[in-house]
């Protein structure tokens, strides 16, 4: 099993939303983050004075699939949240060891 | 106590009694506007430390008025303090010396005087934001009251004051009330430090909507403040009220319009810091100039404001809201205006500025006010605060684990907001 981490641009939500259902994923977990890449920051200014703020909003979003279906699932989120500028964000994909469901206790594919 | 009532006489009007009753109610509103203007400004952290100091002064200056500082602003004749006629409540049917031809009773005057003993000191909360134990603003609140206020109040604002018989002009409260909590904000900030970190560390606003709010109940309440102030319900009132709107107004612009040119933005603290420099600035001129007049006081403490909110930056000193930048700032561009614009035709009871043909006599004293209050204010604060600073175990500020944690749960033992369940 994988998990595909992905941050994004808050707006872009709801279209990678629809567009990882469209897919056939069955859970998506987020996370409201904040963080800098290359965008780096922005400024804001305050009776005059500019102040940069190195911290921009953005979501995470982790799922947890099968191996086969990894690099799908990424590349969906990376042509759902596109819009091309930069700040779009980031998406990467690390295996998993192992995965529960708690209320049942199956383990590993039959978990997803 | 038939002897003591005029007031029972004829002497009453109706009119006046019920708007001044009514404006006394819209300066206490001030005070939790200010709060919230405040408020807003300050980080989570410390939203309830920064509206408990404001609300705080509701309690404890009400008190304090009626046992001794309103006695020793508006009692007896002389001419730098008062006496203790009027403390503890005494003669309560007494008019101060000099005002017995109002046509309010007594007490509305002391009662109206007292809203603005309760705004003057809470303006001072801005400059030590986020760092002042809550022991010690108790101290310096009762203290600088009596030691502060009263004085200046009596000076200014009670006709045996000497700067009231010299011919200083003020309607509202520039000297004794911008003037004078402006230079003491500076004093404390003097004596209390800065805030860790600033000025490289960002230290932004937590609510900008909740100064917003506040700006309106500043605002609306600043009728109460200049129009109130002609203590009668007449044409002088509706000329203070028109030209408090209008330079609240053409302040606004004013500040919006430079900051426009010098960052590309018109912010919402732009607009909200202009109308209350606007504000203060016509508070000392509002029953004394007509015309235009209140439109190029604001668009001039506007600009004039705007500029002064760096000087803290330029000078190393963490005035954290700017009390010194839009109160001593715009009190004293109110109070020297006023020696341009002041208008005999306007108020009989006034003098003729530079521009009506008075020559330089008027704008001299008004000169000769501002520097007199900037100086003792400045004087007996630093002394109080550094006194205090010594006096209290630990000092008047607080640790540097509180100040990095928040002053709400190390104060008062709470939280501003639950955003999350717990």
């Amino acid at each position: 099993m994988k998990l595909v981490t992905a941050i994004v641009k808050p707006f872009k939500l709801d279209d990678v939303k629809d567009a990882l259902k469209a897919a056939g994923v069955q859970g998506i977990t987020i996370t409201e983050v904040q963080g800098f890449g290359r965008q780096r920051g922005h400024t804001e200014v305050y009776r005059g004075a500019e102040y940069t703020i190195d911290f921009v909003p953005k979501v995470k979003l982790e799922i947890l699939v099968e191996d086969a279906a990894a690099a799908a699932v990424a590349e969906c989120i990376v042509e759902a949240a596109r819009t091309g500028k930069i700040g779009d964000g980031k998406v990467w994909i690390v295996p998993v060891e192992h995965v529960q469901r708690i209320r049942t206790g199956e383990a590993g594919s039959d978990a997803l | 106590m038939g002897a003591l009532t005029p007031w029972d006489t004829g002497q009453l009007v109706d009119g006046d009694v019920a708007w001044v009753l009514a404006s006394a109610a819209l300066v206490l509103f001030m005070t939790p506007g200010l709060a919230f203007f405040y408020g807003g400004m300050v980080r989570a952290k410390n939203v309830l430390t920064m509206l408990m100091q404001n609300f705080f002064s509701l309690g404890l200056v009400s008190v304090l008025w009626v046992m001794i500082a309103y006695s020793l602003a508006f009692g007896g004749n002389g001419r730098f303090l008062g006496n203790l006629d009027f403390a503890w409540m005494r003669n309560p049917l007494v008019a101060p010396i000099g005002l017995e031809a109002l046509t309010i009773p007594p007490m509305l005057y002391m009662a109206y005087q007292l809203m603005f003993a309760i705004i003057t000191p809470a303006l001072i909360t801005g400059a030590i934001a986020d760092r002042m134990k809550f022991s010690a603003w108790v101290w310096f609140l009762g203290l600088w009251l009596v030691l502060v206020y009263s004085p200046v109040a009596h000076w200014v604002f009670a006709p045996s004051g000497w700067l009231f018989r010299v011919g200083a002009l003020d309607f509202a409260g520039g000297t004794v009330v911008h003037i004078n909590a402006g230079i003491a904000a500076l004093a404390v900030v003097l004596v209390i430090g800065k805030r860790r970190g600033w000025p490289g560390h960002p230290m932004l606003p937590h609510s900008l909507p909740l100064t917003l709010l506040g700006t309106g109940i500043l605002w609306f309440g600043w009728f109460g403040f200049n129009a109130g102030s002609s203590l009668a319900a007449n044409g002088l009132a509706v000329q203070a009220f028109v030209n408090t709107n209008l330079a609240a107004a053409a302040a606004m612009l004013g500040w919006l319009v430079i900051e426009r040119i010098k960052t590309g933005h018109a912010t919402t603290l732009g607009a909200a810091s202009g109308a209350v420099a606007g504000l203060v600035a016509i508070t000392p001129c509002a029953g004394f100039v007509g015309g235009m007049a209140p439109v190029y006081i604001g668009l001039i403490a506007g600009v004039v404001c705007y500029l002064a909110v760096s000087l803290k930056f330029r000078f190393g000193y963490d005035d954290a809201l700017d009390v010194v930048g839009v109160h001593l700032v715009g009190g004293l561009a109110g109070s020297l205006l006023l020696g341009l614009f002041a208008d005999k035709a306007v108020n009989e009871l006034g003098r003729d500025g530079v521009f009506q043909g008075g020559g330089l006599g008027l704008l001299a004293d008004q000169a000769l006010a501002a520097g007199v209050t900037l100086v003792y204010a400045f004087v007996v604060t630093f002394a109080l605060a550094w006194v205090l600073n010594k006096v209290i175990p630990g000092g008047i500020r607080v640790s540097e684990e509180e100040e990095a944690s928040g002053l709400d749960v190390g104060q008062h033992s709470e939280t501003g907001y639950q955003l999350v369940e717990r």
